[in-house]
């Protein structure tokens, strides 16, 4: 028998503690498989942010570090410079590292950090139960928009895939999404190609991923699915946006 | 005016507003994200301005400029949020702004948890930041408290030219009780003549600032703060004693932790056990002479500090009391609330090892 | 006479709310009240419970040790808090989502088939007003007049046209266990 789902060796057996249609679960999976499928289990050390995806210590089956709100890349920098042969890789949302972390994020690339960041772009803050994040689209509602983000007092959401790819120390750089299986697929590749860029010696590399929050967008998660392709997408474009060869 | 229920979180900003207070800077953090999304929809009403920062560095800096441009201002945070804010506010306290910063504490060290705690009493009261400086600290036990602090401490601030901070816990920011929005005892409060308001030629330019490089010039900066500290503690103090002319034993407790014990005031007498309790209201300037005062009684045997946290208050009450008495502490922390009846079983045993 | 009340059930079942109108009910009788939520990083459907106090006297603590009912809307709830009844008080169990039955015999317990009342009114969703109207009819902790008048201040004004069937839900949940 052929088993399709088998859980891939480097996810733990504890069930996510995610919200039903939360796409967190399915980013997690695709880091583990990419994971088993590069063997790199057993030398990987990951750093898990503040948001809904804190507890990603108790997933990953590899080394963890829960790091301080935004600090992520900073604590990676650390791991990184002590252990030169292992992997390394950060997992945060878009307040922890396109708000709080602005700074360490956009360090980590220039210092061309040998790292992967895999960035949950999901246009609000999850855990804190659904205020205005970086990448909050203009006119969308949350706790701390309740008029709708204004550009004139909340200011434009931020582009960080495009930002990071000015800076010489980024190697790779890629937007994908998970809102259907064809997109899922790339998304992997991307997410493949990352720590490829690493294990090369490359330098930096990020995968963007846009993804839903059903609860704190008040959408079921097929109409969450629906609203990332349609308002997402538009603004935040798919693609590579940087590849050093 | 008429009673309202509301949050605690709530209730704190809308006493903001009413005092005057159009610009609140800050960043979403549990337990008190109610106060940003209230100021988020409140502020463009009156024509204030909510901005979410991008952390709480950046929050409390954005304090500093609007404060030094002498407006009324206000952050909120709780205990990791508020570590971060750390720097500014020494700044703050260094360059003498006025402005109210809440700390709704939960648990910690690190990320901690969120249910509520009194573990930053010390980075509260003891400075959390570099250099000699001091925050008034005032910690409400009831929503209505809060609300009646929040309004006076905007005028503590702009009197006394310091950072005001607001010590509650998940708590009493998750709580609703009644609460009316009131202005006892309002102040005359000096013009804020320092403020960098733009001089248009009629007065010589201002500048906000801490640094000072000359040693002999930054002691007398510092001492000139400390003579103003003097006056805080001289007039600020303020405190609450319940049930203590009697008492056999006096407990020690403020905040959310003070409430559970007048409920073991109670408890303690159905077992014939008189129990007072001393409640700082201002936790800086700390109302050492209240405790002293009660530990010349002879009537009282002892004290028991009751805190959420691994014993901090403890400390100055100690301070306080001298070794007149003896003091006990008892406490829960990580977000544990202690219980009234161990609370109680602790009174009893204080007083079983004081009657020996 | 001070009562308090642990109102507990899943997320979405109107928990915080039903224990908001009861301290808004005692407030405007010029009682002392407090309400407070257990509250957690998004409440991802899991429980969810609310601390009511009313009292002719200041509220001390907000937090309930003993109380004098327990309103359970579900079985996790009544797990938990059972034994959170003191002796001789009341414990309202909502028996269309609770298949068992109460463990204690000091104290009172009213079985209530709260969802099935409410879906013969046509909205499952004022289980949690059925279960309050009971427990009102119960203990007179505030007179059902608050309980209606507190309703447009709790629900907001856009959502008046539910206070009809609110009003309903409230006499059911008397009327059956008069
Ligand atoms: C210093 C500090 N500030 C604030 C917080 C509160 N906090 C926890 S998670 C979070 C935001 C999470 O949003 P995001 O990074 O977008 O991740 P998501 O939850 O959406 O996955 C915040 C502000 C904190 N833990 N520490
Ligand atoms: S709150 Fe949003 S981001 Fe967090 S687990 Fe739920 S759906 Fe996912």
């Amino acid at each position: 028998m052929i088993k399709v789902f088998e859980r891939p060796k480097s996810l733990t057996d504890k069930p996510f503690h995610y919200c039903p249609g939360c796409t967190h679960g399915i980013v997690h999976r695709l880091v583990a498989e990419v994971m088993d499928e590069l063997n790199i289990r057993e030398r990987t050390v990951g750093v898990a942010p503040v948001g809904c995806a804190v507890f990603a210590y108790e997933y990953f089956n590899c080394d963890m570090q829960e790091a301080a709100h935004g600090r992520a890349p900073a604590v990676a920098t650390g791991i990184k410079r002590v252990l030169p042969d292992c992997v390394v890789f950060t997992y945060q949302g878009d307040g922890d590292l396109a708000a709080i972390g602005t700074a360490e994020i956009v360090h980590a690339a220039t210092r061309g950090e040998n790292i992967t960041t895999v960035f949950i772009n999901n246009a609000i803050y999850g855990m804190t139960g659904g205020q205005m994040a970086p990448t909050t689209l203009i006119g969308q509602v949350t706790a701390t928009t309740p008029y709708g983000r204004d550009k004139d007092r909340a200011g434009y959401p931020v582009r960080m895939s495009e930002m990071l790819a000015t800076l010489e120390g980024s190697a790779y750089i890629e937007r994908v999404s998970v809102h259907d299986i064809k997109h899922i697929t790339q998304a992997k590749k991307a997410v493949k190609k990352a720590f490829e860029t690493q294990l090369a010696g490359k330098g930096f590399s990020m995968v963007e991923v846009l993804s839903t929050c059903p609860t704190n967008w008040g959408m079921t998660p097929a109409e969450a699915l629906k609203w990332l392709e349609t308002n997402m997408i538009p603004y935040y474009p798919l693609g590579v946006k940087k590849e050093v060869e | 005016m008429s009673k309202v229920l509301m949050k605690g979180n709530e209730a704190i900003a809308e006493a903001a507003i009413r005092a005057g207070c159009r610009y609140f800077f800050g960043y979403p953090i549990t337990p008190q994200n109610e106060i940003p999304a209230y100021m988020a929809k409140r502020m463009p009403e009156t024509g204030g301005c909510f901005i979410q920062a991008e952390s709480e560095v950046s929050a409390i800096n954005m304090v500093y400029g609007a404060a030094g441009a002498g407006a009324r201002v206000m952050t909120s945070s709780s205990s990791p949020g508020i570590s971060l804010k750390q720097e500014g506010i020494s700044y703050m306290a260094a360059a003498e702004l006025p402005c109210v910063i809440v700390n709704m504490v939960r648990g910690g060290p690190g990320l901690g948890g969120i249910q509520p705690a009194q573990s930053d009493y010390f980075q509260a009261t003891k400075g959390g930041g570099h250099g000699d400086y001091h925050l008034v600290v005032l910690a409400p036990s009831t929503i209505q408290e809060a609300a009646d602090l929040v309004i006076e401490g905007f005028d503590i601030a702009d009197q006394y030219r310091n950072p005001v901070m607001i010590l509650g816990d998940g708590i009493l920011g998750q709580m609703m009780e009644p609460v009316e929005f009131r202005f006892s005892n309002r102040r005359e409060l000096p013009p804020k003549t320092w403020a960098t308001t733009g001089h248009t030629g009629e007065r010589p330019r201002n500048i906000i600032n801490s640094l000072i490089i000359d040693p002999q010039a930054l002691e007398d900066h510092v001492n000139r703060i400390y003579q103003k500290y003097g006056h805080i503690m001289k007039n600020e103090v303020k405190v609450e004693c319940c049930n203590c002319d009697n008492a056999d034993i006096i407990v020690a407790a403020y905040g959310t932790t003070s409430r559970i014990v007048k409920s073991v005031i109670y408890l303690a007498r159905q077992e014939g056990i008189d129990v007072g309790l001393i409640r700082p209201i201002t936790l800086w300037p700390f109302p050492a002479n209240e405790f002293s005062r009660w530990a010349d009684r002879q009537h009282v045997k002892a004290f028991l500090t009751v805190e959420m946290s691994t014993g901090q208050m403890v400390e100055d009450v100690r301070l306080g009391v001298n070794g007149k008495k003896p003091v006990f502490f008892y406490g829960r922390t990580g977000g544990m609330v202690p219980e009234p009846s161990a609370i109680l079983e602790e009174i009893k045993k204080v007083m079983r090892s004081v009657m020996k | 006479m001070t009562h308090q009340i642990i109102i507990a059930g899943f997320g979405g079942q109107g928990i915080m709310s039903m224990g908001q109108l009861l301290a808004y009910a005692g407030m405007l009788e010029d009682k002392n009240v407090s309400w407070l939520p257990s509250y957690g990083p998004e409440m991802r459907g899991g429980t969810a419970n609310c601390n009511v106090i009313i009292s002719d006297d200041m509220v001390a603590s907000p937090i309930i040790t003993k109380a004098t009912a327990v309103i359970a809307m579900n079985k996790p709830s009544l797990d938990k808090f059972e034994n959170a009844v003191s002796r001789g008080g009341l414990l309202l169990i909502n028996s269309s989502l609770i298949d068992r039955k109460a463990s204690r015999d000091d104290i009172e317990v009213c079985y209530i088939p709260a969802n099935e009342i409410a879906e013969k009114l046509g909205n499952s969703r004022v289980a949690n007003m059925v279960m309050l109207g009971s427990y009102i009819a119960k203990s007179n902790a505030v007179s059902p007049g608050s309980v209606i008048n507190s309703l447009t201040k709790v629900l907001g004004s856009s959502k008046a046209h539910f206070i009809p069937i609110n009003q309903k839900a409230l006499s059911m949940g008397a009327e059956y266990v008069k």
